[in-house]
Parts: C-alpha cells; structure tokens; sequence
C-alpha cells in the first residue's frame, strides 16, 4: 500500500485540566473519504484546526505529503495543497462569487505582489476558477455577491475555491451542516466523485450521511479515538455503540 | 457610465477648473486653498489605501505626514545655510531640488512605516489604533525637542524648493505640480486595487482565514500596504511643507492624524477617489465656516457626526449609493 497523503502521529493538546485531544493517530489514504464522528465537545474541530495549522498541538506532530509539517503556518500548508473548509462558511462575503475563486486561484499561483494588471482580467485565473465554479455548479452564480447566495451555495463556494488550489487532500469540518435534504444530496455525490481525485478528511454529524459516503470512519469520544474501521466495523463495534450512537443505532 | 466615474471625473474637473478660473479673476489666495486641499487629498488617498482596502485603522499617519515634511525642511535648510547635512562618513549637501525631496521624502516616510508597521501590525482593533497614534506622539515630542532643527518653533525655508522649467512662487505653476501628484497617485491607487495585491488585501480585511486557506499571510499583506500608504502621506507632507514654506512639529500632532482620517471618512471609506472629496470638502467648510465663527470646529465636528451615524459611505456613500467596484 501507499503511504498515506496525511498522517497524524500522536498529537496531543491540552488547554488547562482539558485534554482534548489525546495521543491521536489518524491518516487520510488517496482515494479515500475518511469520516471523523464524535459527540459534541469531542475535539473534532480542535483537531482539524492542529491539522491545519490553526493550533499548535503540545506533542506529536502532521505529515502531509512525506513532509513533517508541524512547525508551518496554516499559509504554507496551503501552499503544499492541504485545503480546508470552515464549519461556518469563510468568505469574502462582498465580493462576487467569481472574485472568491479567483482569489483561491491567485493564492495558489503566489504572485501576489503585483499592482498594476487588474487581476479580473486574468485570463488563466479565470479559468481555473471558472473551472472550479463548474465542477460545483455555481457557473451561473458567478456574478453574484457572495453575501447574497443562500447557506448551502456558500458551501459549493468554499468546496470551489478549494478546488483552485490544486489540493492534495480536503479538511471538510460539517460541510452538510444546515444545508437541508436536496442539498445535502447533492454536495454528497458530489463528494463521492471528487474522493477519487482529492481524499477527503471529513467531520461530519449527518450520520446517514457518513455511513453512505466514508471509506473510513474514525470515532472520536473525549478527546480520544475509541476506534477506527470500515463503515460496518464501527456500526458493530460495542464501543462505539455505547460511547457514541446508543440507541440511535439500533433505531 | 456608473455613477461613481462621474463622480470621480467631476471631481478632477473641478479641481482643474476652479484654479484656472481664480487665475482669471486674479484670486491667488483662492488657488493656495485648492492646493490644500488637493496636498490634503494626497494624504487621505494615502491613508485610505491602508484604511480603506486593508481595514487599517491608523491613528498616526501624522508620523509619516510629518516625516515627508521634516525630509524638505531639513533638506532645504541646509541648502539654504549652506551647510552640509552630514560630513562623516561621506558628505551629504542640503538641496532645493524637489524630485530629490520628493524621492528622500518618499523613500523616508516608507521606511519609517515600514518599520512602524512591523511592529505595530502584531496588533489589531483598538490597541492598532492607540499604538499608531503612540508612535506618532513619539514623533511628535522628538521634534519638539531637537533644538537643530527648530525645536518647538520649526523651520523656516525662505524660497519654494525648485523644479525644472518652472517658477515654483507662482501659485498655478505649484499647484500643476500638486494636481499632477494627486493624479499619479489616484492612478496608482486605482491601479493597485483592481490587481492582484488589491484583491488579496481587500480579502484579508474581509476575512483572515479566508486569505491563510487560499495560502496567503495577512500580516505580509498589510506590512506592504501600510508602507506605501505611509509613502504616500510623507509624499504630501513634503509638498504642504513646500507649500507653506515651513515646517514645525505641528505636522507631527495627533490632530493631523485626526484630520487625515477625517479627509478619508468625510470622503467615503474604500472609495479610491473617496478622500479627495472629503479634502475638498473640509478646506470647503474651513473656508466658509472658518469666516462665520471662530468656533468652525464645532460645526464640522457635528456634520462628522452627522456623516458617521447617517451616511457610513461619506460623501460617495451618499451620492452613489451602496454600489461598490466590482469589475
């Protein structure tokens, strides 16, 4: 097998008396989705913010890419290709939607420092964002004003400019979250086609959801992982059953 | 055409035509207010680029106002004591050339900024302001007490700096200078903002994380924004120093800063020709509430608040509604 695109080696974090994460090991394999679940209050988003570069984790350390990235800020894992989405919808909400993407296009390419061509008439940012607009399906939107688009379009929108950065691996906190039944269904097979170009590391609360999607899923209880295995091995693992799903599994 | 073109066209027009017309009726008083108000421009054009598209509150653009100011004072007194500047190790002469103020002006107050801002961009919000307006005051207090160059009372220079082909004492020939400032300045403000560093700024003002998940470092950003708006005010202040033929602490003072961001606030925040109105503007109500009481302050201070509370855009805001570039 190939080494795994991200792997997390041991990462602990503690805010005072609070352990939130404790010695963690997880890894993202291309091709895969692997779903990260946990009760409220677990330290999923800590997590995702260690692995992003948010948090400084207290020991251990984040491999992306055969590369220990521990010590880099968020921008540089960026730049390696780590893409992240936020659980609350991070945008630059008076731009227009093309001028979102394009910004994730501008960021990837790096020259940032320029100050005489306008960037709106950039021919190959264009096109790499319109591309991502496509893939979302938000081509039609591109004129409006982000601050105008409903909940679940500013979903597509952060996947969008995701998607301009070339990503090697996708950090997706709650992408269903609030997005009501149709979409959901959409934003989940769209997820399902990109896993095979982009694996995915997904928190995500809509158990249905993550049984129908995840290669992987990996249960986070207190800070600690309980337990990692395919969609059916969690379903029946006792553990889990106790700790987490209860009776709604049985339901 | 948008309305806001017209507005920034009609702008320029009034400021190339209402100079033309007091040299008519022989009103030289009338083109030294205009070119006031278009130095004045030039400084708010300055702070509005940190404060308009990167969110920068500073309070102490006054430092680098007075920067440019001290840079042609101290330059040109030495010219005119015949005086070296510096003899060890290599020696510097004084001069009265302006493209050489203008360029040890820009250069200056650039690097100050640079400097200041790297210290003072670890912070944000309110401890910005206070510490922008803290290095300001340190400024301020150091030119108060440097007996070499005036100290408290400043610096007299006795004849407008020169510049090729022109004879600077005329008022129409300094303001051309002034106006051809204020429009290569405009044009690369307008420039800037619609390229590439534009965009990654105005996002780092909307939304931080955004500009780190697309690979980017906001204080980068910001450290390059702040140093040309600092560069551009120093710019502005060596030209109100050649206009007054004097310089003084008084360039320093925190009511400076106060007034530059009244400039850019009047005018309308963000709006690239935005602190051109509100200069205009304030020399406007300075001139005609300045001749109806001595208490002018407290008139301007209420249609500020009026400005504040009832139209956030300034000027622009209110004139073309909430329209914002997006081309």
């Amino acid at each position: 097998m190939t080494d795994p695109v991200l792997s997390v080696e041991g990462i602990c974090k503690a805010f005072g008396a609070l352990e939130a994460s404790r010695n963690i090991d997880i890894d993202l394999r291309s091709g895969e989705i692997h779903a990260l679940i946990g009760p409220n209050g677990a330290g999923k988003s800590t997590l995702i913010s260690q692995i992003a570069g948010a948090l400084q984790p207290d020991s251990g350390r984040v491999v992306f890419g055969g590369q220990d990235v521990t010590a880099m800020s968020t921008a540089a894992r960026s730049r390696l290709g780590m893409a992240r989405t936020f659980q609350i919808s991070s945008l630059a909400m008076e731009y227009t939607v093309l001028q979102n993407v394009v910004l994730g296009a501008l960021g990837a390419r790096g020259d940032v420092f320029r100050f005489f061509r306008p960037v709106m008439k950039d021919r190959a940012l264009l096109e790499r964002a319109s591309l991502a607009l496509q893939k979302v399906g938000l081509e039609e939107f591109r004129a409006f004003r982000t601050s105008e688009l409903s909940h679940g379009q500013r979903r597509q929108l952060e996947v969008a400019v995701a998607l301009t950065l070339e990503p090697k691996a996708f950090l997706m906190d709650e992408p269903m979250a609030g997005l009501g039944a149709e979409g959901s269904q959409r934003l989940m097979g769209f997820l399902d086609g990109l896993r095979h170009q982009t694996p995915i590391l997904l928190i995500e609360h809509d158990m249905d959801a993550v049984f129908a999607l995840a290669d992987r899923i990996s249960v986070l209880v207190y800070g600690e992982i309980i337990a990692t295995g395919s969609v059916d091995d969690i379903r029946n693992n006792p553990l889990v059953r106790s700790a987490y799903l209860g009776e709604e599994a049985d339901a | 055409m948008r309305r806001e073109t017209c507005l920034n066209i009609a702008l320029l027009l009034i400021l190339l035509v209402f100079p033309l017309w007091a040299l008519s009726v022989d009103e030289p008083f009338l083109i030294t207010l205009t070119t006031r108000a278009v130095i004045f421009a030039i400084a708010g054009v300055g702070l509005n680029f940190a404060l308009g598209l990167g969110g920068l509150v500073s309070f102490g653009h006054a430092a680098f106002f007075g920067v440019g100011g001290y840079a042609m004072g101290i330059l040109a007194f030495h010219a005119q004591s015949y005086t070296p500047l510096m003899e060890w190790p290599f020696v510097i002469e004084g001069t009265k050339s302006m493209l050489v103020i203008w360029v040890v002006a820009i250069i200056v107050s650039g690097v100050v900024a640079l400097g200041l801002g790297a210290l003072s961009l670890r912070t944000s919000g309110v401890y910005f302001i206070m510490i922008t307006l803290a290095f300001a005051q340190m400024f301020y207090y150091f030119a108060i007490s440097w007996p070499a160059y005036g100290g408290e009372d400043g610096l007299s220079i006795y004849v407008r700096n020169g510049f090729a082909g022109l004879n600077t004492m005329v008022p129409i020939q300094f303001y051309a200078i002034c106006y051809a400032w204020l429009l290569a300045v405009l044009g690369f403000v307008y420039c800037a903002a619609r390229a590439p560093f534009g965009l990654m700024l105005s996002a780092a003002r909307q939304n931080e994380d955004r500009v780190q998940a697309v690979g980017q470092t906001p204080y980068r950003l910001y450290l390059v924004a702040y140093t040309i708006s600092g560069a551009i005010t120093g710019l502005a202040g060596a030209l109100f120093a050649d206009l007054n033929r004097f310089v003084s602490p008084t360039m320093f003072s925190w009511q400076t800063s106060g007034e530059i961001m009244i400039f850019v606030i009047l005018g309308g925040v963000g709006r690239v020709f935005g602190p051109v109105a509100g200069a205009v503007l304030f020399i406007l109500l300075e001139h005609v509430l300045g001749g109806l009481s001595a208490f002018w302050h407290v008139y301007l201070g209420a249609i500020l608040l009026g400005v504040v509370l009832f139209a956030r855009g300034g000027v622009f805001g209110l004139l073309t509604g909430r329209e914002v570039a997006h081309d």
